[in-house]
């Protein structure tokens, strides 16, 4: 068994697998995303109290639940790098940061698109606008530790452990981060999470997380091969592939 | 749109943009990656050929 | 290990006392901070009152961060952090008396000369003493989740900026509890469960945080 765990999870072993992998989670996640685009775009109803303007969430809630999702995956990743000294696990840890940065990103941007027409500004101290920008900290804190330190091995390391401290963190983060919310704000603001969804719209927003999920699986892997050719570049499996090229 | 347009096309355009983005990144990062290697390749055989010589 | 452990933590201070003014600096930076706010806004009690929690505790924070490199860093140029992570005493115990050593040192004092503060701020007598509290409970947690910082950054050269921005966004809910319970209290309100939440979050810190900081010294600090 741990034999088999060492050899499939040997960047070499993963470079040659992973090429159907990106091809097939590509092709479902353009699929599936576009059908959860019309379905969005064209078919879901218009919503009697926030207009059109509630589409922009088949865009805003994947991208939020993507971005923990990451981070959930980083640390978990990031963990067995360091337990287990499997090396594509650190590699996937180090690619995953960026993607996960991107998408705190987008789904901040979309959250203040969506609060201007809302609430009539385009930031307000929101607890879940609150808690993306303090997970884009996050990452931003992991990428920048992980590229401070020269050496590859302690790097990875390092930073695995920060994302694992931060994993830890953002329960209580998010708890704080509510609580002192809905001290301020009461709840007088308009959530996105209406307490019943209409399934014409639940339908494209959970099509919607899943093509982004793929979206996320397609490029781990072709930022992970990558990383894995940067990281062996003076071992000879990396050396022969480079040269047939 | 129902007077929204700008918000959720500029949310879509936003969305687009960081999809493509995503996908350019490590693109551009192979390519890099390999002219790297390539380069190495190149100067050690290089260094392989005159230490030979010099023999 | 008690023996190491006690051993560790009076070198530690006694290190720290052969260098007073050093040891006031974070102090004297605290003190300062706070009296900028009011020069810069409007002094009128009632603003101060407001923003009173927010401002204390925010610089009581950055007095911490700025101080949280003299828990590892002059050990390991000089060498002594490997000679301690070589010993026989469980790194963990070590690590936990080189950050009591350090609260000691910072968090402590700025506990005491907090109650200056809230005079300053014109905070009422409830308000200053559930400061006192909120401050006790919260600075021990920014020392201790701050060694796990240190420990990562201590091999990164000029890691100053990398170390505040790898540790704040970690400093955010004692942040939030602490001020709030200060704001709470000058209110005249209740403020037991913000001061339950902060001693449940130190007895997490304090039972989590030496191990990750120990784990993080033998991955960066080993040469």
């Amino acid at each position: 068994m741990w034999n088999w765990i060492q050899r499939f999870s040997s960047p070499k072993h993963f470079y040659s697998m992973s090429v159907p992998l990106i091809k097939w989670f590509a092709i479902a996640a353009l699929v599936i995303g576009l059908y959860g685009l019309y379905l969005g775009l064209f078919v879901a109803p218009t919503d009697y109290k926030q207009g059109d303007s509630y589409r922009i969430i088949f865009i805003h809630v994947p991208a939020a639940w993507l971005a923990m999702f990451i981070y959930m995956v980083m640390a978990v990743s990031a963990g067995i790098g360091i337990i287990w000294r499997i090396r594509l696990a650190d590699m996937v840890a180090a690619a995953s940061a960026p993607i996960g940065a991107s998408f705190t990103f987008l789904a901040l941007v979309t959250g203040s698109l969506w609060g201007k027409p809302m609430w009539g500004t385009y930031w307000i101290w929101d607890a879940r606008l609150t808690s993306m920008l303090i997970l884009l900290f996050l990452y931003l804190g992991y990428m920048a530790l992980q590229s401070a330190i020269d050496d590859q091995r302690s790097a990875d390391k390092a930073s695995g452990l920060l994302a694992i401290v931060g994993a830890v963190n953002i329960p209580i983060i998010h708890y704080s981060v509510e609580w002192w919310n809905t001290l301020h704000q009461g709840a007088s603001v308009a959530k996105f999470d209406a307490p019943s969804i209409h399934i014409d719209m639940l339908i494209p927003l959970l099509l919607m997380a899943v093509a982004f999920k793929l979206f996320y699986a397609t490029m781990v892997l072709v930022r992970t091969r990558n990383e894995s050719l940067y990281r062996d570049r003076n071992r000879r499996w990396v050396r022969e592939i480079v040269e047939k090229l | 749109m129902g007077g929204y347009a700008f918000f959720v096309w500029g949310s879509y355009a936003v969305a687009l943009i960081v999809v493509l983005g995503n996908i350019v990144t490590p693109i551009m990062q192979r390519k890099k990656v390999i002219k790297r290697i390539k380069r190495t390749i190149k100067r050690e055989s290089i260094e392989l050929s005159r230490s030979n010589q010099g023999q | 290990m008690l023996k190491a452990f006690y051993h560790l933590l009076i070198r530690d201070l006694r290190l720290a006392l052969r260098n007073r003014h050093e040891l006031a600096n974070p102090l004297i930076f605290f003190i300062l901070v706070v009296t900028l706010f009011p020069l810069a806004v409007m002094p009128t009690p009632e603003a101060l009152q407001t923003m009173a929690p927010g401002v204390i505790w925010v610089s009581a924070l950055l007095a911490v961060l700025l101080s949280l490199d003299r828990i590892f860093k002059q050990d390991y140029e000089d060498g002594s952090l490997d000679q301690l992570m070589l010993s026989p005493n469980p790194l963990v115990i070590l690590v936990l008396a080189k950050v009591l050593a350090h609260w000691l040192l910072t968090g402590l004092p700025l506990v005491i000369i907090a109650p200056l503060l809230g005079l300053f701020m014109s905070l009422s007598a409830e308000a200053v003493e559930v400061l006192v509290y909120s401050l006790l409970l919260g600075t021990p947690v920014l020392s201790l989740v701050g060694a796990i910082g240190v420990s990562l950054t201590v091999s990164v050269n000029h890691g100053g900026v990398l170390l505040s921005l790898i540790i704040l966004p970690l400093y955010i809910p004692i942040l939030i509890f602490g001020a709030n319970a200060v704001d709470v209290a000058s209110s005249g309100l209740p403020v037991t469960g913000q001061l339950l939440f902060l001693s449940a979050v130190l007895a997490l810190a304090l039972s989590l945080a030496p191990l990750a900081s120990s784990v993080a010294l033998r991955i960066t600090a080993s040469r």
